[in-house]
This record gives structure tokens, sequence and C-alpha cells, in this order.
């Protein structure tokens, strides 16, 4: 199967251990991506909060540009899959605002085009097919499945899993031989994009994911979202000297831990550019992470 | 937390009322105050209103509502349009909050989170992408925040998380004219 494949800004930079990950993984499950040329942002959080038009529109252009590749979507980033979605069920309602696109901001967009998560097609394919690939089971490995906000909801544009208690990401787990812990924070925010603007606000939730992953036996978390592994990454020891705690929680995307139990290499995963070192809970499940 | 309190105006308050109304596509008038919205806001320990309170005074016509820090704080996690028993959507009613306080030049109770939307979306106008580097940059610049965070800027860098160089897509020019022609 293939898709147009959307990265997104974040892929391209702070996160690109996803990129690098999710293109290693679907390369060893025949999914084929053809990255969209000349794609723009999809605006996050900002655009739609400034202007709604803007915030239509600078998604629409891309899924205008994967209708010319007569393909359709697929995005690792829960807050660009969740733009792009957003903006294509407005436009398919709305065809008002879908001309409006066209005159005004020059985006030529006829609606022919499915938008899905990374996450939702590597799940499609359901766990067994999943199972047949692992060469080395994850046994020891007890992730808090965290998937974040926008990977999830609203429920309508989301059309995925569960948004109050979902279990794809804990499912996936399962199939490569980890063991998923029961927790309840599983669709709490992070405070996402507050992570300059506001970082005390930042700070104060994710102390409460790692600190609750924590608490329900966790030793690593799993995530779907460059601003969720962003945060509770990069600021786990800002929050741990804050706080007067330590967790030692290593962040992980998915795809990282389906390409270790996969067996693919370490380079083609990006473990090394994971501030909280993974190191010593991958050792014991047996893949070495640098 | 100080309860924001105004003369209530109802002929001229139905103004902010169809205004938000029209512009988030919402039925402001829906919301009968359950509180499940602010039950689940990440963000309503902090904030200065809470998101209940938020709708009621759009409700009521309010105009101070437009320099209150919720509407800034609001991350747009939707858990409040998740669970509205009345199908409101409340993150787009905060939308069209924000972009009133704009439009109307409202004091803004939170300058730095609109200084950070305006510089995310200076660089995409400019490159089509947000650089990173360039946009942390110019965001610590414009909102005089020049050192907090510069042991994770340096951490971030040496792993190879900031990319150096900006990349300009073809069609910069085209995403500069969405961003501009509101």
């Amino acid at each position: 199967m293939k898709y147009a494949y959307f990265p997104g800004c974040s892929l391209h930079s702070t996160a690109s251990e996803y990129d690098l990950s999710t293109k290693a993984v679907c390369r060893e499950l025949g999914i084929e991506l053809e990255e969209i040329p000349d794609w723009n942002c999809c605006g996050a959080t900002s655009g739609h909060s400034l202007n709604k038009e803007v915030g239509i529109a600078l998604p629409l252009r891309n899924l205008a540009k994967a209708e010319e590749m007569g393909l359709d979507v697929v995005t690792p980033c829960a807050a660009c899959f969740n733009r792009l979605k957003s903006a294509d069920d407005i436009v398919k309602r709305d065809p008002a605002m879908l001309a409006l696109m066209a005159e005004k901001y020059g985006v030529n967009y006829k609606g022919t085009v499915n938008t899905l998560s990374l996450l939702s097609v590597v799940y499609g394919l359901g766990v067994e097919a999943i199972q047949s690939h692992v060469k080395r089971e994850l046994a020891g490995l007890k992730p808090a499945c965290y998937y974040g906000c926008l990977l999830l909801r609203p429920p309508d544009v989301a059309d995925f899993d569960d948004a109050e208690n979902p279990i794809s990401l804990d499912e996936l787990m399962g199939s490569l031989g980890a063991e998923a812990v029961k927790w309840p924070y599983k669709t709490e925010c992070c405070g996402a994009s507050l992570s300059l603007s506001k970082s005390e606000i930042v700070v104060k939730l994710t102390h409460d994911i790692l600190s609750m992953a924590k608490r329900s036996g966790a030793n690593c978390i799993v995530t779907a979202c460059p601003l969720c592994q962003g945060n509770l990454d990069m600021r786990q020891s800002q929050v741990e000297a804050k706080y007067g705690e330590e967790f030692g929680l290593p962040i992980f995307y998915f795809t990282q831990l389906m390409g270790a139990a996969f067996g693919l290499p370490d380079s083609s995963l990006g473990f090394n550019k994971l501030m909280v070192n993974p190191g010593a809970v991958l050792a014991a499940v047996g893949s070495e992470g640098k | 937390m100080q309860i924001m309190t105004d003369r209530l105006t109802i002929p001229e308050g139905r103004q902010l009322a169809d205004r938000i109304g029209d512009l988030s596509g919402q039925k402001i008038a829906s919301c009968y105050q359950c509180g499940e919205c602010t039950a689940g806001c990440p963000v309503a320990y902090t904030a200065d209103l809470m998101p209940n309170q938020v709708i009621r005074m759009v409700q009521l016509g309010q105009d101070s509502v437009l320099e209150s820090s919720m509407i800034w704080l609001c991350v747009g996690c939707e858990t409040c349009a998740t669970r509205c028993p009345r199908s409101v959507e409340l993150s787009k009613v905060m939308d069209a909050l924000r972009e009133t306080a704009v439009a109307r030049k409202s004091r803004v109770r939170e300058p730095a989170i609109l200084t950070f939307h305006k510089t995310f979306l200076k660089s995409v106008e400019r490159m089509g992408r947000t650089h990173e580097v360039s946009m942390l940059a110019e965001y610590k610049l414009r909102s005089r925040d020049l050192f907090s965070d510069i042991f994770l800027g340096m951490r971030m860098f040496l792993k190879g998380k900031l990319a150096l160089v900006p990349k300009f897509i073809k069609g910069k020019d085209e995403v500069g004219r969405i961003i501009r022609n509101e």
C-alpha cells in the first residue's frame, strides 16, 4: 500500500528520530511512503489559534498536493494529522468554504483525499501481521502508552480508537512482546506548544504524567506525537530538579520500539537522539540503545 | 483567582455572542453550564477564568472576556469539545475569542503566548515551514526572554536536534500569501 507522506516540520528537526524510525518500520511492513513534494507547515496550533481561514488553508494546500499525487495522506505527527483532517472535514461539509479556499487562498482542492495518522495505518494491519515481523520480543519493557490529545480528539475528527480509554498503542506494544501498564493518564495533555511561552505549565503537566507513569509501574513511556515526546523527554531533568523526584523514564516513539522488535539496526531508529538515555531499559530487553 | 465582573449590557451584549457564534460556528446559547469542560481542562488550574465562565461571559456579552488569560492559555487539547454534553466545541470558541481579541486590539493578558504564535507564523510566512532555530532566536528576542532554556537549547543542538540551515520551500511565496491574505 502506498501513501502520500506528510512528515511535518518537527520530523525534519527536533523529532527527526520519529521520521527515521517511521521510514524504517514502514519499509519493513511494506508500506510505501512518497513524501509530498514541497509540502508546507500545517499551521499547528498557531494557525487556527489566530485565524480560522489560515488554519484551514495551510493544511489544505498539502491535501491538494496529495490529490495531484492520487494518494491518501499518512502523517506520524498528531498535530499535523489533526490539522489536515480537521481542514478536510470542514471543507467536505462546507462547499462555500471549499470555494473560498480556492478563490481567496489559491488552494484548489477537490476533496478526494483521505487523511490518516500513522498509528491508525499501522494498527490497521492487525496484531498478527505485526507479530509476524517480530524477531526480538521486547520482554521486560513496561511502557506507559501515552496517546496525548490531538491523535484521538475530537472523536469525529480523529475517527480512530477511543478518546477516553484508547487501546491501540497498548495492543501494538503487546504484539511486540512488551507489557503495557494500566494507567489513567493516557490522554492527559502535556502542555503542547506552551513549552516556550509558558514552560512552567509544561513542567507541571509533564511532571504529573511522568509521576503517574512511574507510580503505575512503567519503566518507559511510548508516544505518537513529537510535542508529547519532546516535552516529556527534553524537560524531564528540569522536572526532576524542580520537584526533587527521580524518573529516568526513556520516552520512545512507538516506531522506534517497533523497529527494535523487528531487529532493525539502531542507526535507523535514532535512539541516540533521545535525551533521557534509553540504554539501560533497552539493554534489559536485549536491544542495544546508545 | 480574580473573577471578572462587568456591568450587564444585554442589548449591546448580543453582538459578542453573535460574532463569536458566527466565527466559531458554535451554538453559544446551548451551553447550560454543567462544568464538564472546566473539569477536564489541563490549564484551568492556573487560569483567571474557568472555561465554563468564558462561554458564560460570551453568552452575556461581557467583552472583558477578550482580555482574559484563559483564552490564551488554552492549548487546543480538545478535551472540552470531546466531553461537552451539548456538543459545543469550546476549543473553536476559544479560537474565535483569540482572533477577535487581536482584531479589536484588546489587551492581551498573555503577551508571550501571542508573540509565540506570531513568531511561528512569521517563520511559515517566510519559509513555508517552521525553522526552529531562527524561530527560537526571534521568539527569545521578541519576548525579551533570552536566557531561560539556554542549557536545554545547547543540549538539543549537541544531539543534532536543531537543524541549523533553514529550508525554504519552492512554494514559500504561495504560503506567504496565504498567511497575509486574511
